[in-house]
């Protein structure tokens, strides 16, 4: 392979992105994504940050965090955080991305605790902004560490609201997950709200991702391998972060 | 409440924190998530040995972990307790998990309900109804976070509970000595959280005439009327960044990652950068001239002016 896995997995990410879309970006990964699709397909999707900023372009330099000054300066906007998040809540979001620890059988998001091998309760960062994108964007997409553990049956604690019975009526009928993009494939939902997979990526199996999750996973008839990153997407990619901090 | 007079409200950080921190009050500070976080007056806190504090923030990025090793604060109301670049933060981590060096307790927020927590009470209402968090697990550990009926459309709301704190610390580009404060770049909740708040204690990179404050009356995000303190401290912030003035120091979040993964480890970190450094400026010149000057804004990048003549 000459790119890596956290290579294709913004690009995978990118291409959840459609021209037009007001993306809730979040962190890490997701940041490059965002550049890497306004640089080839989306290039007139809108980037709404939580700390309250509004960006129609991409930074110019690589992000550690989005209060990092490259993102403010040639903003669209600097809002408050409660502004973007009304954009979350008013429905504007079509799309948001957010990371977690673990994700269950029906999208269920935990980023807040877990337990460790030897059943000690382990404390995360908790939610952030997550829970917000997960309740309130139209589609988000998750990404994660894909081992055994990591994709229980259920979470036992729901940072960040998959598909459950909150999702049958009201505002949050509107929204769901899309796609959850791990580090071995990536998994879609059934109409149900029940993952299955969709795609393993170049070097794993059907039979490695099922035997790494924690519950018989379904497997789509048309299941695939994901697609490698192009060389455009390559190029944006290590153009943006060329020491690969994030992306090595 | 009685007039402040101008000398009143300027005095230093150490003073700040002295008069309007004392042990057991509420505390909100890292309001505009990664950026201008008040760094200095969090390691005056823990100079000053402050105890059985309330942190109050949305993600703080390490600033509420400095706080919770040192020992001052006996519960966070927060969104987020970590390290962005890095990941988790070790000291939460240890007080949550082994109540080192003491118990800590926690109300799990999300960025969107601590804005609202803050927002009601900068309104002066009791609550905000919201849609976030449904379907979650917050409502079952939040006691500011319920389940209701809404009003009219008869739907199931959240509701979330105000957030008053006992005092704000708000980091702020420039300000006058009245304490009016002119921000700029993303505000995150620090508009709300300051009009929340009961005392405000503004930290700027530079104290400037009134009349460069009333020139542009738009970016006067904080009216020195709700300041009780106001201090100069350059580099405030450091290691988050001031737009216009420094970049983010990444170099400084890797080493903390590194250098706090022990008890023992972040005892003398602690030590090397807070405890035993007298101010800012010995804090600074332990960093050393070269890495401060390579912080600076590298390209200025000017707004056009506005007239605000008539």
């Amino acid at each position: 392979m000459d790119y890596t896995l956290s290579e294709l997995m913004v690009a995978t990410a990118a291409r959840e992105i459609h021209d037009g879309d007001v993306v809730f970006v979040g962190m890490r990964l997701p940041l490059i994504a965002y550049v890497v699709a306004k640089n080839t397909h989306a290039p007139q999707a809108v980037g709404v940050f939580e700390n309250g900023v509004l960006r129609s372009t991409p930074a110019r330099e690589l992000l550690f965090t989005m209060s990092d000054g490259p993102n403010i300066t040639g903003a669209l906007s600097c809002l408050s955080m409660l502004e973007c998040m009304a954009l979350l809540q008013q429905g504007r979001v079509s799309l948001g991305f957010l990371g977690a620890a673990e994700v269950d059988r029906h999208g269920n998001l935990n980023s807040t605790e877990v337990q460790d091998s030897s059943g000690k309760m382990v404390r995360l960062p908790g939610s952030g902004g997550a829970c917000d994108i997960a309740a309130l964007s139209k589609r988000f997409v998750a990404l994660l560490d894909h081992q055994k553990f990591r994709l229980p049956e259920k979470v036992h604690y729901i940072t960040s609201p998959g598909y459950g019975p909150w999702r049958d009526s009201g505002r949050l009928k509107e929204g769901g997950p899309a796609a959850v993009i791990t580090t071995k494939a990536v998994l879609r939902f059934s109409p149900q709200g029940e993952a299955y997979l969709h795609s393993y990526h170049p070097g794993t199996t059907v039979e490695d991702v099922v035997a790494n999750t924690g519950w018989p996973l379904e497997v789509s008839p048309e299941a695939r391998e994901t697609k490698p990153p192009t060389k455009q997407e390559l190029r944006v990619i290590r153009n943006y972060d060329p020491k690969g901090f994030w992306t090595k | 409440m009685a007039k402040k007079s101008q000398t009143e409200k300027l005095c230093s950080l150490e003073e700040a924190i002295s008069r309007f921190v004392p042990d057991g009050v509420s505390v909100a500070m890292g309001l505009q998530l990664e950026s201008m976080i008040p760094f200095a007056a969090g390691h005056e806190i823990i100079r000053q040995d402050k105890r059985d504090l309330t942190l109050i923030g949305p993600i703080s990025d390490i600033l509420f972990d400095q706080i919770i090793g040192a020992g001052c604060a006996k519960k966070v109301v927060a969104a987020w307790v970590g390290n962005v670049m890095m990941g988790s933060a070790y000291n939460f981590r240890r007080a949550i998990e082994d109540g080192i060096p003491r118990c800590l307790e926690i109300a799990d927020h999300t960025n969107f309900t601590i804005a609202l927590a803050l927002h009601a009470a900068a309104l002066g209402v009791p609550f905000l109804p919201t849609y976030t968090a449904g379907g979650s697990s917050l409502f079952s550990r939040n006691h500011g976070l319920a389940e209701f009926e809404a009003p009219f459309t008869g739907e199931k709301m959240g509701a979330v509970r105000a957030i008053s704190p006992d005092v704000t610390i708000v980091q702020a580009q420039r300000a006058d000595a009245f304490g009016n404060a002119h921000v700029w770049g993303n505000l995150g909740a620090s508009p709300d959280a300051a009009r929340a708040a009961k005392h405000v204690i503004v930290v700027a990179e530079e104290i400037v005439e009134p009349k460069v404050i009333a020139s542009d009356p738009n970016r006067t995000v904080i009216p020195g009327f709700l300041v009780s303190a106001i201090a100069e401290v350059p580099f405030g912030a450091h290691p988050s960044p001031v737009q216009g003035f420094y970049n983010r120091d990444n170099e400084c979040y890797r080493e903390y990652h590194k250098a706090t993964k022990t008890r023992q480890e972040f005892e003398t970190w602690l030590h090397d950068w807070v405890t035993g450094v007298k101010d800012r400026k010995e804090f600074l010149q332990r960093l050393g001239e070269d890495r401060v000057n390579s912080l600076k804004v590298r390209k200025h990048a000017w707004s056009a002016r506005a007239d605000f003549g008539n």
